[in-house]
Protein backbone atom coordinates (compact mmCIF):
# COMPACT_ATOMS: atom_id res chain seq x y z
CA UNK A 1 0.00 0.00 0.00
CA UNK A 2 1.63 3.09 -1.31
CA UNK A 3 0.39 6.85 0.99
CA UNK A 4 -0.97 9.34 -1.33
CA UNK A 5 1.30 12.32 -2.56
CA UNK A 6 3.00 14.52 -0.29
CA UNK A 7 6.25 17.05 -0.30
CA UNK A 8 9.24 15.70 1.47
CA UNK A 9 11.49 18.33 3.85
CA UNK A 10 13.90 17.40 5.48
CA UNK A 11 15.69 19.20 8.32
CA UNK A 12 18.26 19.21 10.70
CA UNK A 13 17.68 21.54 13.66
CA UNK A 14 14.55 22.57 15.71
CA UNK A 15 13.78 25.54 14.39
CA UNK A 16 14.30 24.79 10.59
CA UNK A 17 11.51 22.39 11.70
CA UNK A 18 9.43 24.99 12.92
CA UNK A 19 9.74 26.93 10.54
CA UNK A 20 8.55 24.59 7.94
CA UNK A 21 5.24 24.00 10.08
CA UNK A 22 4.95 27.61 10.26
CA UNK A 23 5.42 27.92 6.27
CA UNK A 24 2.81 24.76 5.68
CA UNK A 25 0.65 25.20 8.62
CA UNK A 26 -2.51 22.50 8.85
CA UNK A 27 -1.26 20.88 5.32
CA UNK A 28 2.24 19.54 6.69
CA UNK A 29 2.89 16.41 9.32
CA UNK A 30 6.49 15.84 11.37
CA UNK A 31 7.49 12.49 10.96
CA UNK A 32 9.86 10.62 13.30
CA UNK A 33 10.35 7.10 13.63
CA UNK A 34 7.36 6.78 11.32
CA UNK A 35 5.54 3.63 13.09
CA UNK A 36 2.30 5.84 13.85
CA UNK A 37 2.29 7.65 11.10
CA UNK A 38 2.57 6.00 8.35
CA UNK A 39 0.44 3.02 8.74
CA UNK A 40 -2.07 5.88 8.57
CA UNK A 41 -1.09 7.59 5.44
CA UNK A 42 -0.80 4.05 3.76
CA UNK A 43 -4.52 3.57 4.76
CA UNK A 44 -5.18 6.51 3.66
CA UNK A 45 -6.49 8.10 6.81
CA UNK A 46 -3.97 10.79 6.75
CA UNK A 47 -3.35 12.84 3.90
CA UNK A 48 -0.43 15.45 5.05
CA UNK A 49 0.17 17.72 2.04
CA UNK A 50 4.01 17.91 3.41
CA UNK A 51 6.61 15.91 5.40
CA UNK A 52 8.87 17.04 7.77
CA UNK A 53 11.35 14.95 8.54
CA UNK A 54 12.91 15.37 11.81
CA UNK A 55 14.66 11.90 12.19
CA UNK A 56 18.38 13.81 11.59
CA UNK A 57 17.84 15.95 14.66
CA UNK A 58 20.53 14.34 16.54
CA UNK A 59 20.32 16.81 19.32
CA UNK A 60 16.92 15.77 20.25
CA UNK A 61 18.19 11.80 20.66
CA UNK A 62 19.56 12.04 23.99
CA UNK A 63 19.25 11.01 28.37
CA UNK A 64 20.49 13.40 30.81
CA UNK A 65 20.91 13.65 34.81
CA UNK A 66 19.31 16.96 35.63
CA UNK A 67 19.06 16.46 39.08
CA UNK A 68 15.72 15.84 40.61
CA UNK A 69 14.72 14.53 37.08
CA UNK A 70 15.94 13.00 33.34
CA UNK A 71 15.74 15.05 30.33
CA UNK A 72 15.10 12.55 27.55
CA UNK A 73 15.00 14.12 24.04
CA UNK A 74 12.00 13.59 22.23
CA UNK A 75 13.85 11.92 18.81
CA UNK A 76 15.11 9.42 21.48
CA UNK A 77 14.36 6.02 20.06
CA UNK A 78 12.48 3.47 22.01
CA UNK A 79 15.37 0.56 21.70
CA UNK A 80 17.67 3.59 23.38
CA UNK A 81 15.21 4.20 26.01
CA UNK A 82 14.64 0.50 27.17
CA UNK A 83 18.02 -0.39 27.85
CA UNK A 84 19.13 3.08 29.27
CA UNK A 85 20.69 2.57 33.01
CA UNK A 86 19.69 6.10 34.16
CA UNK A 87 16.02 5.32 33.24
CA UNK A 88 16.16 1.78 34.23
CA UNK A 89 17.46 2.77 38.20
CA UNK A 90 15.63 5.56 38.10
CA UNK A 91 12.23 5.92 36.66
CA UNK A 92 12.10 1.74 36.03
CA UNK A 93 8.50 1.70 34.50
CA UNK A 94 9.29 3.77 31.45
CA UNK A 95 12.18 0.98 30.78
CA UNK A 96 9.54 -1.94 30.73
CA UNK A 97 6.52 0.05 29.25
CA UNK A 98 8.79 0.93 26.48
CA UNK A 99 9.93 -2.71 26.11
CA UNK A 100 6.51 -3.80 25.97
CA UNK A 101 6.21 -1.47 22.49
CA UNK A 102 5.55 -3.81 19.42
CA UNK A 103 8.69 -5.95 18.48
CA UNK A 104 12.45 -4.94 18.45
CA UNK A 105 12.14 -3.91 14.37
CA UNK A 106 9.21 -1.52 15.69
CA UNK A 107 11.49 0.13 18.53
CA UNK A 108 14.88 0.82 16.23
CA UNK A 109 12.62 3.24 14.88
CA UNK A 110 9.75 4.50 16.85
CA UNK A 111 10.56 7.43 19.22
CA UNK A 112 9.21 8.44 22.84
CA UNK A 113 8.26 11.84 21.12
CA UNK A 114 6.22 10.24 18.14
CA UNK A 115 4.61 7.76 20.52
CA UNK A 116 3.32 10.88 23.02
CA UNK A 117 2.42 13.84 19.99
CA UNK A 118 0.47 10.90 18.44
CA UNK A 119 -1.95 10.59 21.89
CA UNK A 120 -2.70 7.15 20.94
CA UNK A 121 -4.81 5.83 24.12
CA UNK A 122 -3.86 2.07 23.80
CA UNK A 123 -0.31 3.61 23.48
CA UNK A 124 1.93 1.65 26.55
CA UNK A 125 4.53 4.74 27.16
CA UNK A 126 1.88 7.98 28.45
CA UNK A 127 0.31 5.24 30.31
CA UNK A 128 4.11 4.96 31.95
CA UNK A 129 4.79 9.25 32.09
CA UNK A 130 1.30 9.62 33.73
CA UNK A 131 2.14 7.60 36.49
CA UNK A 132 5.57 9.11 36.73
CA UNK A 133 4.08 12.50 36.63
CA UNK A 134 6.18 13.81 33.73
CA UNK A 135 6.20 17.35 32.39
CA UNK A 136 6.89 18.05 28.81
CA UNK A 137 8.61 20.72 26.90
CA UNK A 138 7.20 21.73 23.60
CA UNK A 139 8.22 24.84 20.92
CA UNK A 140 6.76 27.18 19.12
CA UNK A 141 7.29 30.10 17.39
CA UNK A 142 6.28 32.19 20.90
CA UNK A 143 9.81 29.75 22.49
CA UNK A 144 9.80 27.30 24.80
CA UNK A 145 6.67 26.06 27.24
CA UNK A 146 6.38 23.38 29.83
CA UNK A 147 3.26 21.05 30.39
CA UNK A 148 2.08 18.87 33.05
CA UNK A 149 2.00 15.15 31.18
CA UNK A 150 -1.88 15.56 32.58
CA UNK A 151 -2.89 18.45 30.43
CA UNK A 152 -1.31 17.09 27.24
CA UNK A 153 -3.97 14.59 25.92
CA UNK A 154 -7.21 16.82 25.03
CA UNK A 155 -8.95 14.19 22.81
CA UNK A 156 -8.98 10.70 20.51
CA UNK A 157 -5.53 11.14 18.98
CA UNK A 158 -5.29 14.79 19.58
CA UNK A 159 -3.15 16.98 21.85
CA UNK A 160 -2.31 20.19 23.46
CA UNK A 161 0.22 20.38 20.47
CA UNK A 162 -0.71 23.32 17.84
CA UNK A 163 0.39 22.94 14.44
CA UNK A 164 3.48 25.56 14.69
CA UNK A 165 4.64 23.50 17.24
CA UNK A 166 6.86 20.47 18.52
CA UNK A 167 7.91 18.30 21.48
CA UNK A 168 11.23 18.08 22.25
CA UNK A 169 11.85 17.37 25.41
CA UNK A 170 10.06 14.69 27.85
CA UNK A 171 11.51 15.55 32.34
CA UNK A 172 10.80 12.44 34.13
CA UNK A 173 11.03 12.68 37.76
CA UNK A 174 14.29 10.98 39.49
CA UNK A 175 12.71 7.88 41.83
CA UNK A 176 15.15 5.79 42.15
CA UNK A 177 13.49 4.23 45.65
CA UNK A 178 9.98 4.15 43.97
CA UNK A 179 8.94 0.31 43.53
CA UNK A 180 6.58 0.12 40.09
CA UNK A 181 4.83 -2.71 38.05
CA UNK A 182 3.58 -2.60 34.20
CA UNK A 183 0.95 -4.80 33.56
CA UNK A 184 0.12 -5.48 30.06
CA UNK A 185 -2.79 -7.62 28.75
CA UNK A 186 -2.87 -8.56 24.81
CA UNK A 187 -3.73 -12.06 23.12
CA UNK A 188 -0.18 -11.94 20.72
CA UNK A 189 3.53 -11.25 21.83
CA UNK A 190 4.00 -8.52 19.67
CA UNK A 191 0.46 -6.80 20.10
CA UNK A 192 -0.40 -3.48 21.41
CA UNK A 193 -2.42 -3.72 24.76
CA UNK A 194 -6.02 -5.01 25.41
CA UNK A 195 -5.85 -3.11 28.54
CA UNK A 196 -2.57 -2.15 30.41
CA UNK A 197 -1.30 0.05 33.48
CA UNK A 198 1.76 1.59 34.90
CA UNK A 199 2.00 1.86 38.62
CA UNK A 200 4.19 3.46 40.45
CA UNK A 201 4.59 3.98 44.58
CA UNK A 202 7.22 6.12 45.92
CA UNK A 203 7.48 7.79 49.23
CA UNK A 204 5.43 11.14 48.46
CA UNK A 205 4.64 9.28 44.87
CA UNK A 206 1.56 7.73 44.15
CA UNK A 207 0.80 7.11 40.33
CA UNK A 208 -1.48 4.81 38.40
CA UNK A 209 -1.67 5.47 34.64
CA UNK A 210 -4.08 3.55 32.32
CA UNK A 211 -3.58 1.96 28.68
CA UNK A 212 -6.48 1.84 26.22
CA UNK A 213 -9.50 2.52 29.37
CA UNK A 214 -10.69 5.92 27.65
CA UNK A 215 -10.30 7.98 24.60
CA UNK A 216 -7.44 9.45 26.08
CA UNK A 217 -4.15 8.09 28.14
CA UNK A 218 -5.95 7.96 31.71
CA UNK A 219 -4.69 8.72 35.34
CA UNK A 220 -6.93 6.86 37.50
CA UNK A 221 -7.07 9.33 40.25
CA UNK A 222 -9.92 7.20 41.85
CA UNK A 223 -6.96 4.44 42.62
CA UNK A 224 -4.54 6.94 43.57
CA UNK A 225 -6.61 8.42 46.50
CA UNK A 226 -7.97 5.09 47.41
CA UNK A 227 -4.08 4.28 48.25
CA UNK A 228 -3.05 7.28 50.15
CA UNK A 229 -6.09 6.80 52.39
CA UNK A 230 -4.38 3.30 52.95
CA UNK A 231 -6.50 1.12 50.97
CA UNK A 232 -5.44 -2.54 50.30
CA UNK A 233 -4.36 -3.79 46.57
CA UNK A 234 -7.92 -5.36 46.54
CA UNK A 235 -9.62 -2.53 47.73
CA UNK A 236 -7.73 0.22 45.60
CA UNK A 237 -7.76 -2.17 42.20
CA UNK A 238 -11.67 -2.28 42.90
CA UNK A 239 -11.93 1.86 41.77
CA UNK A 240 -10.14 1.21 38.25
CA UNK A 241 -12.60 1.76 35.64
CA UNK A 242 -13.92 4.31 37.62
CA UNK A 243 -14.60 7.95 35.12
CA UNK A 244 -13.05 5.73 32.28
CA UNK A 245 -15.33 5.12 29.19
CA UNK A 246 -13.35 2.09 27.93
CA UNK A 247 -14.29 1.52 24.01
CA UNK A 248 -15.43 -1.64 23.08
CA UNK A 249 -13.94 -3.29 19.77
CA UNK A 250 -13.33 -6.50 18.18
CA UNK A 251 -11.17 -7.61 20.80
CA UNK A 252 -12.81 -6.71 23.78
CA UNK A 253 -16.43 -5.17 25.04
CA UNK A 254 -16.16 -2.12 27.55
CA UNK A 255 -17.04 -4.35 30.26
CA UNK A 256 -14.76 -6.84 29.80
CA UNK A 257 -11.70 -3.91 29.57
CA UNK A 258 -13.32 -2.42 32.92
CA UNK A 259 -12.63 -5.86 34.52
CA UNK A 260 -9.04 -6.15 33.10
CA UNK A 261 -8.61 -3.18 34.32
CA UNK A 262 -9.36 -3.92 38.23
CA UNK A 263 -7.11 -7.18 37.45
CA UNK A 264 -4.18 -5.83 35.86
CA UNK A 265 -4.74 -2.71 38.61
CA UNK A 266 -4.85 -5.22 41.53
CA UNK A 267 -1.90 -6.90 40.27
CA UNK A 268 -0.19 -3.77 39.28
CA UNK A 269 -0.55 -2.77 43.10
CA UNK A 270 0.64 -6.15 44.55
CA UNK A 271 3.97 -6.22 42.30
CA UNK A 272 4.88 -2.52 43.24
CA UNK A 273 4.58 -4.27 46.88
CA UNK A 274 2.04 -2.08 48.66
CA UNK B 1 13.22 13.61 -6.00
CA UNK B 2 17.00 11.84 -5.74
CA UNK B 3 17.64 8.92 -2.93
CA UNK B 4 20.90 7.83 -2.79
CA UNK B 5 20.91 4.78 0.19
CA UNK B 6 24.58 2.37 -0.19
CA UNK B 7 22.92 -1.03 -0.50
CA UNK B 8 25.05 -3.86 0.49
CA UNK B 9 28.30 -1.83 -0.03
CA UNK B 10 27.36 -0.45 -3.07
CA UNK B 11 25.98 3.26 -3.71
CA UNK B 12 22.45 3.60 -5.52
CA UNK B 13 21.07 6.53 -6.77
CA UNK B 14 17.54 6.74 -8.18
CA UNK B 15 15.28 9.66 -8.87
CA UNK B 16 12.17 8.27 -7.37
CA UNK B 17 8.56 9.76 -5.27
CA UNK B 18 9.11 10.91 -1.69
CA UNK B 19 6.28 8.36 -1.06
CA UNK B 20 8.12 5.42 -2.43
CA UNK B 21 8.47 2.76 0.81
CA UNK B 22 12.14 1.75 1.17
CA UNK B 23 10.94 -1.87 0.83
CA UNK B 24 9.47 -0.79 -3.23
CA UNK B 25 13.48 0.90 -3.60
CA UNK B 26 14.78 -2.32 -2.39
CA UNK B 27 12.68 -4.82 -4.74
CA UNK B 28 11.79 -2.69 -7.50
CA UNK B 29 14.56 0.29 -8.14
CA UNK B 30 17.45 -1.61 -6.48
CA UNK B 31 16.56 -4.69 -8.00
CA UNK B 32 17.09 -7.05 -4.91
CA UNK B 33 14.12 -9.37 -4.64
CA UNK B 34 15.26 -11.44 -1.90
CA UNK B 35 13.69 -9.15 0.43
CA UNK B 36 9.58 -10.02 0.56
CA UNK B 37 6.45 -8.07 1.36
CA UNK B 38 4.34 -10.31 3.63
CA UNK B 39 1.65 -8.43 5.22
CA UNK B 40 3.20 -4.51 3.91
CA UNK B 41 1.46 -3.23 7.61
CA UNK B 42 4.72 -3.88 9.51
CA UNK B 43 2.79 -7.21 11.29
CA UNK B 44 4.79 -10.11 9.82
CA UNK B 45 8.62 -9.32 9.34
CA UNK B 46 9.06 -10.55 5.58
CA UNK B 47 10.41 -7.28 4.78
CA UNK B 48 13.29 -6.74 7.66
CA UNK B 49 16.33 -5.23 6.43
CA UNK B 50 19.07 -3.54 8.38
CA UNK B 51 19.50 0.24 8.27
CA UNK B 52 22.79 0.80 9.84
CA UNK B 53 23.64 -2.56 11.32
CA UNK B 54 19.95 -2.86 13.27
CA UNK B 55 16.79 -4.41 12.19
CA UNK B 56 13.62 -2.69 10.68
CA UNK B 57 10.61 -3.61 8.82
CA UNK B 58 11.35 -1.51 5.52
CA UNK B 59 7.58 -1.70 4.57
CA UNK B 60 7.15 1.32 7.25
CA UNK B 61 10.21 3.74 6.22
CA UNK B 62 10.47 5.99 3.72
CA UNK B 63 12.84 5.29 1.02
CA UNK B 64 13.68 9.76 1.23
CA UNK B 65 13.66 8.91 5.33
CA UNK B 66 17.07 6.75 4.66
CA UNK B 67 18.56 9.31 2.51
CA UNK B 68 22.54 8.78 2.84
CA UNK B 69 22.14 5.72 4.81
CA UNK B 70 23.33 1.98 4.59
CA UNK B 71 20.99 -1.17 4.33
CA UNK B 72 21.85 -4.89 4.34
CA UNK B 73 19.56 -7.08 2.77
CA UNK B 74 20.06 -11.07 2.58
CA UNK B 75 21.88 -10.59 -0.75
CA UNK B 76 24.38 -8.55 1.28
CA UNK B 77 24.87 -11.98 3.59
CA UNK B 78 26.90 -14.42 2.02
CA UNK B 79 30.68 -13.72 0.71
CA UNK B 80 31.13 -13.24 -2.16
CA UNK B 81 32.56 -16.64 -3.12
CA UNK B 82 29.32 -18.03 -2.18
CA UNK B 83 30.04 -19.09 1.52
CA UNK B 84 27.08 -18.65 3.62
CA UNK B 85 26.73 -16.24 6.64
CA UNK B 86 26.99 -18.14 9.79
CA UNK B 87 23.24 -17.69 10.23
CA UNK B 88 22.18 -19.00 6.67
CA UNK B 89 24.40 -21.90 7.31
CA UNK B 90 22.29 -22.48 10.61
CA UNK B 91 19.13 -22.21 9.03
CA UNK B 92 19.94 -24.54 6.65
CA UNK B 93 21.46 -26.97 9.19
CA UNK B 94 18.66 -27.17 11.30
CA UNK B 95 15.92 -27.00 8.52
CA UNK B 96 14.86 -23.89 10.09
CA UNK B 97 12.98 -23.18 6.86
CA UNK B 98 10.04 -24.48 4.80
CA UNK B 99 8.34 -22.27 2.15
CA UNK B 100 10.81 -19.91 2.74
CA UNK B 101 8.68 -16.65 2.59
CA UNK B 102 9.58 -15.58 5.81
CA UNK B 103 13.14 -16.68 5.95
CA UNK B 104 15.19 -13.29 4.71
CA UNK B 105 13.32 -11.20 7.16
CA UNK B 106 13.72 -13.96 10.09
CA UNK B 107 17.56 -14.47 9.34
CA UNK B 108 18.24 -10.18 8.99
CA UNK B 109 16.32 -9.85 12.27
CA UNK B 110 18.12 -13.14 13.85
CA UNK B 111 21.55 -11.08 13.01
CA UNK B 112 20.50 -8.44 14.58
CA UNK B 113 19.36 -9.63 17.45
CA UNK B 114 22.79 -12.07 17.70
CA UNK B 115 24.76 -8.92 17.29
CA UNK B 116 23.04 -7.02 20.25
CA UNK B 117 22.96 -10.02 22.47
CA UNK B 118 26.74 -11.62 23.37
CA UNK B 119 25.28 -14.35 25.49
CA UNK B 120 21.51 -14.71 24.22
CA UNK B 121 19.34 -17.39 26.00
CA UNK B 122 16.77 -19.15 23.96
CA UNK B 123 13.96 -17.21 25.93
CA UNK B 124 15.89 -13.75 24.64
CA UNK B 125 15.18 -15.45 21.17
CA UNK B 126 12.01 -16.39 21.18
CA UNK B 127 11.00 -12.48 22.44
CA UNK B 128 13.07 -11.35 19.96
CA UNK B 129 11.54 -12.86 17.12
CA UNK B 130 8.36 -11.71 18.11
CA UNK B 131 7.99 -9.79 15.24
CA UNK B 132 8.41 -12.18 12.32
CA UNK B 133 5.81 -15.03 11.80
CA UNK B 134 6.45 -18.03 10.30
CA UNK B 135 3.35 -20.05 8.97
CA UNK B 136 5.24 -22.87 8.52
CA UNK B 137 7.87 -24.16 10.69
CA UNK B 138 6.50 -24.17 13.71
CA UNK B 139 9.24 -21.71 15.24
CA UNK B 140 11.42 -24.54 17.17
CA UNK B 141 13.74 -25.24 14.11
CA UNK B 142 14.66 -21.51 13.87
CA UNK B 143 14.77 -20.57 17.42
CA UNK B 144 17.62 -23.89 17.33
CA UNK B 145 19.18 -22.25 13.80
CA UNK B 146 19.68 -18.78 15.96
CA UNK B 147 21.27 -20.75 19.19
CA UNK B 148 23.31 -22.23 16.59
CA UNK B 149 24.71 -19.41 14.97
CA UNK B 150 24.70 -17.19 18.45
CA UNK B 151 27.50 -19.97 19.70
CA UNK B 152 25.13 -20.67 22.51
CA UNK B 153 23.25 -23.99 22.07
CA UNK B 154 23.97 -26.94 23.71
C1 LIG C 1 3.67 -3.04 14.25
C2 LIG C 1 3.61 -1.96 15.29
C3 LIG C 1 3.35 -2.31 16.60
C4 LIG C 1 3.28 -1.34 17.59
N1 LIG C 1 3.02 -1.75 18.87
C5 LIG C 1 2.93 -0.82 19.84
C6 LIG C 1 2.65 -1.22 21.18
O1 LIG C 1 2.50 -2.40 21.48
N2 LIG C 1 2.57 -0.25 22.11
C7 LIG C 1 2.77 1.07 21.82
O2 LIG C 1 2.71 1.89 22.72
N3 LIG C 1 3.06 1.48 20.57
C8 LIG C 1 3.14 0.57 19.58
N4 LIG C 1 3.42 0.97 18.30
C9 LIG C 1 3.61 2.41 18.01
C10 LIG C 1 5.04 2.83 18.22
O3 LIG C 1 5.28 3.03 19.57
C11 LIG C 1 5.37 4.11 17.48
O4 LIG C 1 6.74 4.15 17.34
C12 LIG C 1 4.98 5.38 18.20
O5 LIG C 1 3.63 5.37 18.55
C13 LIG C 1 5.14 6.58 17.31
O6 LIG C 1 6.47 7.01 17.28
P1 LIG C 1 7.14 7.46 15.93
O7 LIG C 1 8.42 8.08 16.30
O8 LIG C 1 7.17 6.33 14.99
O9 LIG C 1 6.12 8.60 15.46
P2 LIG C 1 5.61 9.06 14.02
O10 LIG C 1 4.79 8.00 13.39
O11 LIG C 1 6.74 9.61 13.25
O12 LIG C 1 4.67 10.27 14.47
C14 LIG C 1 3.45 10.06 15.13
C15 LIG C 1 2.72 11.39 15.26
O13 LIG C 1 3.42 12.24 16.17
C16 LIG C 1 3.84 13.45 15.49
N5 LIG C 1 5.20 13.71 16.01
C17 LIG C 1 6.26 12.88 15.99
N6 LIG C 1 7.30 13.43 16.65
C18 LIG C 1 6.88 14.65 17.09
C19 LIG C 1 7.50 15.69 17.85
N7 LIG C 1 8.76 15.59 18.29
N8 LIG C 1 6.77 16.80 18.11
C20 LIG C 1 5.48 16.91 17.67
N9 LIG C 1 4.84 15.96 16.97
C21 LIG C 1 5.54 14.83 16.67
C22 LIG C 1 3.76 13.16 14.03
O14 LIG C 1 3.49 14.32 13.30
C23 LIG C 1 2.61 12.17 13.96
O15 LIG C 1 1.38 12.85 13.97
C24 LIG C 1 3.49 0.02 17.27
C25 LIG C 1 3.76 0.39 15.95
C26 LIG C 1 3.83 -0.59 14.96
C27 LIG C 1 4.12 -0.16 13.56
S1 LIG D 1 5.63 -6.69 4.97
FE1 LIG D 1 6.65 -5.39 6.36
S2 LIG D 1 6.17 -6.30 8.25
FE2 LIG D 1 4.97 -7.51 6.88
S1 LIG E 1 9.05 -21.12 6.20
FE1 LIG E 1 7.09 -20.72 5.35
S2 LIG E 1 6.53 -18.93 6.42
FE2 LIG E 1 8.30 -19.49 7.44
Amino acid sequence: MIPAKFDFVQVDTVDAALEALKEHGDEAKLIAGGHSLLPLMKFRLANPAVIVDINRLDDLKYVRDSGDHLSIGALTRHCDIEKNEMISSNAGVLAKATHNVGDPQVRHRGTIGGAIAHGDPASDIPSALLALKATLVVNGPEGEREINVDDFFTGFLETDLSDDEMLTEIRVPKLPDATWSFQKFNRRAQDWAIVGTSVVCGENHIGVGLVNMHSVPFRSEAVESALLAGASAEEAAEHAAEGTEAPTDLNASRDYREHLARVLVRRGIQEAGR
Amino acid sequence: MEVSIEINGVEQTHDVEPRMLLVQYIREVAGLTGTNIGCDTSSCGACTVLLNGESIKSCTVLAAQVQGMNIQTIEGLADEDGTLHPMQQAFHECHALQCGYCTPGMVMASVSLVEKNTSITENDVREGLEGNLCRCTGYHNIVKAVLQASGTSS
